[in-house]
């Protein structure tokens, strides 16, 4: 393989960025950016550094040896000049490890300054979806929602970080480097975006069967429509109208439903599951397994354990009748 | 032993050359037979068992790499269930880590260091013996849950609360931890025998000086093995406790901390990255100097820089921990410290390329798997910098830019050492020759296909791909790598298996060797391939580091051992010089027999915390037969 072909990926790296919503190297978060550059930094550095040793190398393989009888001896002029290449290398090598760290340190606190917040957001992990919590200035502000996270463009948003369960790891590489959620060991995060947009995020840490399906939902928005998402939140579940929606409603209050997933408003408050009340008004639903519709939904709760093998719903029986009265009120909860 | 004794002592010095290979097989030989087979203590037969069944271990760690592989080539693909998949994964990284990697690299060493300082058995060969029974259970252990769908399920490094009792229901997590028990168990007891074999059994004249670097390393690797163990033993036996009788040291919730798993597994976890690491630098650095036809280049730095790598690597673990929210300043120091490792790794590359430019290279398999380590290992070294820094971590800890990096050091820093240092040993250990041309197929294939399968990694960790995922949904944009990566998976697995059939075929048919087919410098060529029963006929006396080039005409040799016994020369610390003649056990069963019951404890006690009760009973008469006094004087000066 030529010095070419083997550089040709790593060369490609900075190329790469045109992947979307969940990558390190598309950032639209104020940290991401900052770390996009440190990753460009020292990838170019150490890229330089291989080639380097890769041509000593090839100029070592490729020198013409003058014979020698014996293999033992060694002409002390060479070895003095040899020594010194060495120990040459070996100070460029601790330029270039210290300048990274340098480079690195500083980043660093870049990173830990970036905490003026204004909004809280607590995050739960939680096998395997995360519960999200809004903070208003009074209690009764307060909100509950799950696995979709609406932040405002351009403010710093404080992630308090709590592992419920086990051991989850907070996850959006658009917007910022990751941090885990402890059980016992409450974390914190400053996210701010840049740019509007839908940034997908998911869970890093290995968290037992469905962890390849534990993603979420950051959308950052501007003030004003923050604002009326945050609004329309806060205001509890919407009365069906229609009389599927009503029927979907009693069906989903007398089913065992009740008992793990809360309705704000209703007499569902459960809170093993994710909390439903704007359930409807979600992009995806299963922790980003599906898009939200009454199909997708009507599919999730007939099979659950097929769709997402191991995770903790069960599989409820229900008549055909109700499990299309009661998707049509879930799609209902705008 | 008795009727030894009452006979006069016959020294090598009264018999004629024939008459003491003679003398010295009878006393030395291991019996044929099952019974001899099992009794044995001899560490060549020891060490070659210990390699093959490491060797088995990699090729069934190989087959999950491949169920992965065929898993994530394409999204959603429901070929193995979540739970498989976390089993397969799971065994697959621990397999790799304690079955194979961390005992091939003993094994190596059971085999080589005796032979390379010159002595004619291992110290506490019984110790050896029991290690190697030991590391089969834990084995067996571990591969028939497995198969009885009992296979841990929590990942190699089995993160509390997961693998905790209220997450981890069954046995599973259980036989995690007691695997490892059963592993570092035996990578204690070689580590002890080969320090003892190193300070006090080197040949007269070998000085500290002139030790070869296969050797120092596995001295380095020896101290960081019972350095590090410990702290992983304390951790799995807490687990243990935790799962079985209801402790709490992991358990928030009763004061307990599930980040005190991650200090105390990582404590040894990154240690062993190097316990690995430093003994492929040991084969690189011989292989180099017997290839590049020099002494290698600059051989105090690369013994310092050895021993610095090994202090060094107890001063990094916290840089797996980089995203669990420690304070800030405390991960900058980690980060440069992590950082730092890279300056002897560096010293270490550049004498290597010294050597190679001040010397005639000869292109043979072996060689090309060393330029192959350089190629490969220095780009794993670079993004092992690269991780190092926090926040470059925070984008890329539990992602594949993580199993890429490792992947680039383990299999690029440590296997493709190996296998060459499996082609040039392999005359040594089997008396002839692997195939030249079927080697550089062998190199190729695993090269390029390791390449292609594992640099796309790299950047499917940065476009956001997490680690340990079992699958994927259509709408990431990684299918296209990770096709590439498993159809390249193939290349690679095409590679080793040509390594097996040529090994398993020279094995058999390959042209004999001689005993230097290589020219090489060291002493373990200074006896006939295979060597015989007692190694040396006599003991060789150094005077230099690269005796075979400096004394190419005869060999200067001790004499006065008695050849109607067991005796070894036992040599002072730094300068080699003979002290005593000392006594080295014979073949014995109790060592199995230990072995068996100890197995049996450790099993049982996953199930009942009785077993340490009732199963130290046979353990301890089983060590009362091993140690039962002998009548015989154990050295003389």
């Amino acid at each position: 393989m030529t010095l070419l072909q083997r550089l040709a990926p790593l060369m490609m790296l900075p190329l790469c960025s045109c992947n979307g919503w969940q990558s390190a190297l598309d950032p639209h978060g104020e940290s991401a950016i900052s770390l996009k550059a440190l990753i460009l930094l020292i990838v170019t550095v150490c890229s330089v550094v291989w080639m380097l040793v890769m041509i000593a190398l090839i100029l070592a393989l490729r020198r013409s040896h003058p014979p020698r009888p014996r293999p033992l001896q060694r002409d002390p002029r060479t070895a003095r000049r040899m020594g010194a290449t060495v120990i040459a290398a070996v100070a460029a090598t601790v330029a270039v490890i210290s300048g990274l760290t340098v480079a690195s340190f500083f980043t660093t606190r870049a990173l830990a300054v970036a905490g003026r917040d204004d909004l809280t957001i607590k995050v739960s992990g939680l096998q395997w979806w995360w519960n999200v919590e809004y903070f208003g200035a009074t209690p009764d502000q307060n909100f509950t929602t799950a696995n979709e996270i609406h932040i405002p463009v351009g403010r710093t948003v404080r992630f308090q970080l709590e592992g419920d369960d086990v051991i989850h790891s907070f996850w959006v590489p658009s917007l910022a480097g990751k941090q885990d959620l402890i059980p016992g060991r409450p974390n914190e995060l400053s996210v701010r975006a840049e740019r509007a947009g839908v940034y997908r995020g998911q869970c890093a840490e290995f968290c037992g069967l469905q962890h390849a399906h534990m993603a979420f939902f950051v959308i950052a928005e501007n003030e004003s429509d923050f604002d009326k998402w945050a609004n329309a939140q806060r205001r509890p579940a919407a009365q069906p109208t229609d009389a599927d929606a009503v029927a979907g409603q009693q069906a989903f209050l007398s089913k065992p439903c009740a008992a793990c997933h809360a309705i704000r408003g209703t007499k569902a408050t459960g809170t093993s599951g994710p909390d439903l009340t704007h359930v409807g008004s979600r992009k995806y639903i299963g922790a980003g397994l599906f898009e939200t519709t009454r199909g997708s939904l009507a599919a999730w709760i007939a099979d659950p354990q097929t769709l997402k093998p191991g995770n903790n719903m069960p599989l409820v029986p229900l008549s055909q009748q109700d499990l299309l009265s009661i998707s049509a009120y879930l799609a209902s909860l705008k | 032993m008795s009727e030894n004794v009452a006979r006069s002592d016959t020294r090598d010095t009264e018999l004629g050359r024939p008459l003491v290979g003679a003398a010295l097989e009878d006393t030395w030989a291991t019996p044929s037979g099952f019974w001899g087979a099992l009794s044995t203590v001899d560490h060549k037969i020891i060490g070659r068992r210990y390699i093959l069944t490491a060797f088995v271990f990699l090729a069934m760690g190989g087959v999950l790499a491949m169920l992965i592989r065929l898993q994530l080539a394409r999204p959603e693909a429901r070929l193995l269930s979540p739970d498989r998949y976390n089993q397969i994964f799971t065994m697959h990284g621990a397999n790799m880590m304690f079955l194979f990697a961390v005992p091939v690299m003993e094994a190596m060493a059971v085999y080589l260091v005796p032979l390379m300082v010159g002595t004619r058995n291992i110290a506490f060969p019984r110790l050896n013996a029991f290690s190697y029974w030991i590391y089969l259970a834990g084995g067996l252990l571990l591969w028939i849950a497995f198969a009885l769908d009992m296979g841990p399920d929590v990942g190699w490094f089995a993160y509390v609360p997961l693998s905790g009792p209220q997450y981890a229901a069954g046995k599973r997590a259980d036989i995690w931890a007691q695997m490892i028990t059963f592993t570092e168990l035996s990578a204690l007891a070689v580590a002890v025998e080969l320090v003892v074999t190193i300070f006090k059994q080197r040949a007269p004249g070998m000085t500290l000086d002139r030790i070869p670097l296969f050797v120092w390393s596995m001295l380095v690797t020896a101290f960081l093995v019972i350095m590090a163990m410990p702290a992983i033993m304390v951790a799995s036996t807490s687990l243990i406790l935790d799962r079985l009788v209801g402790t709490h040291f992991f358990n928030p919730a009763e004061g307990g901390d599930v980040l005190l798993w991650q200090h105390l597994f990582w404590f040894f976890g990154h240690p062993e990255v190097y316990i690995i690491f430093l003994p492929a630098v040991g084969m690189v650095s011989t292989l180099i100097s017997t290839f590049a036809r020099r002494p290698v280049f600059g051989y105090l730095a690369l013994v310092m820089a050895l021993i610095a790598t090994g202090i060094l690597s107890f001063g990094l673990w916290v840089h797996h921990m980089f995203v669990t929210g420690l304070p800030r300043l405390g991960e900058s120091f980690f980060t440069a410290s992590s950082m730092a490792i890279g300056i002897p790794a560096g010293v270490q590359i550049f004498c290597w390329i010294a050597t190679l430019w001040d010397g005639k290279p000869v292109y043979k398999t072996p060689l090309l798997f060393i330029i192959g380590f350089i190629v490969t290992f220095v780009i794993g070294g670079l993004t092992g910098v690269m991780v190092a820094s926090v926040p470059f971590d925070t984008q890329v800890h539990d992602t594949y830019f993580v199993v890429a990096h490792f992947h680039y050091v383990l299999v690029g820093g440590a296997v493709f050492p190996l296998i060459g240092a499996i082609y040039y040993w392999f005359p040594k250990i089997t008396g002839r020759m692997m195939s030249e041309r079927i080697g550089r197929w062998v190199f190729w294939l695993i090269f390029i296909g390791f390449n292609l399968t594992f640099f796309p990694m790299h950047i499917l960790g940065l476009q956001g791909m997490p680690r340990r995922i079992y699958t994927y949904q259509p709408d990431m944009p990684w299918s296209g790598l990770n096709l590439f990566a498993s159809a390249s998976a193939v290349i690679l697995a095409a590679g080793f298996l040509l390594f097996f059939v040529d090994a398993f075929r020279s094995a058999r048919y390959g042209p004999p060797s001689g005993p230097n087919p290589w020219d090489a410098p060291t002493l373990e060529w200074a006896t006939s391939s295979p060597p015989p029963s007692y190694n040396f006929a006599r003991i060789p006396v150094v005077f230099g580091a690269s005796p075979l080039w400096e004394q190419n005409e005869t060999l200067a040799v001790a004499d006065g051992l008695r050849v109607d016994r067991r005796e070894l020369v036992v040599t002072s610390l730094v300068a080699a010089k003979p002290q005593a003649r000392e006594a080295s056990p014979r073949n014995s069963i109790w060592p199995l027999l230990a072995a068996i019951s100890t197995s049996v404890m450790l099993i049982w006690s996953i199930f009942s915390p009785w077993a340490v009760v009732w199963g130290s009973i046979p353990i301890a008469i089983a060590l009362i037969g091993w140690f039962w006094p002998k009548g015989v004087p154990e050295d003389e000066a």
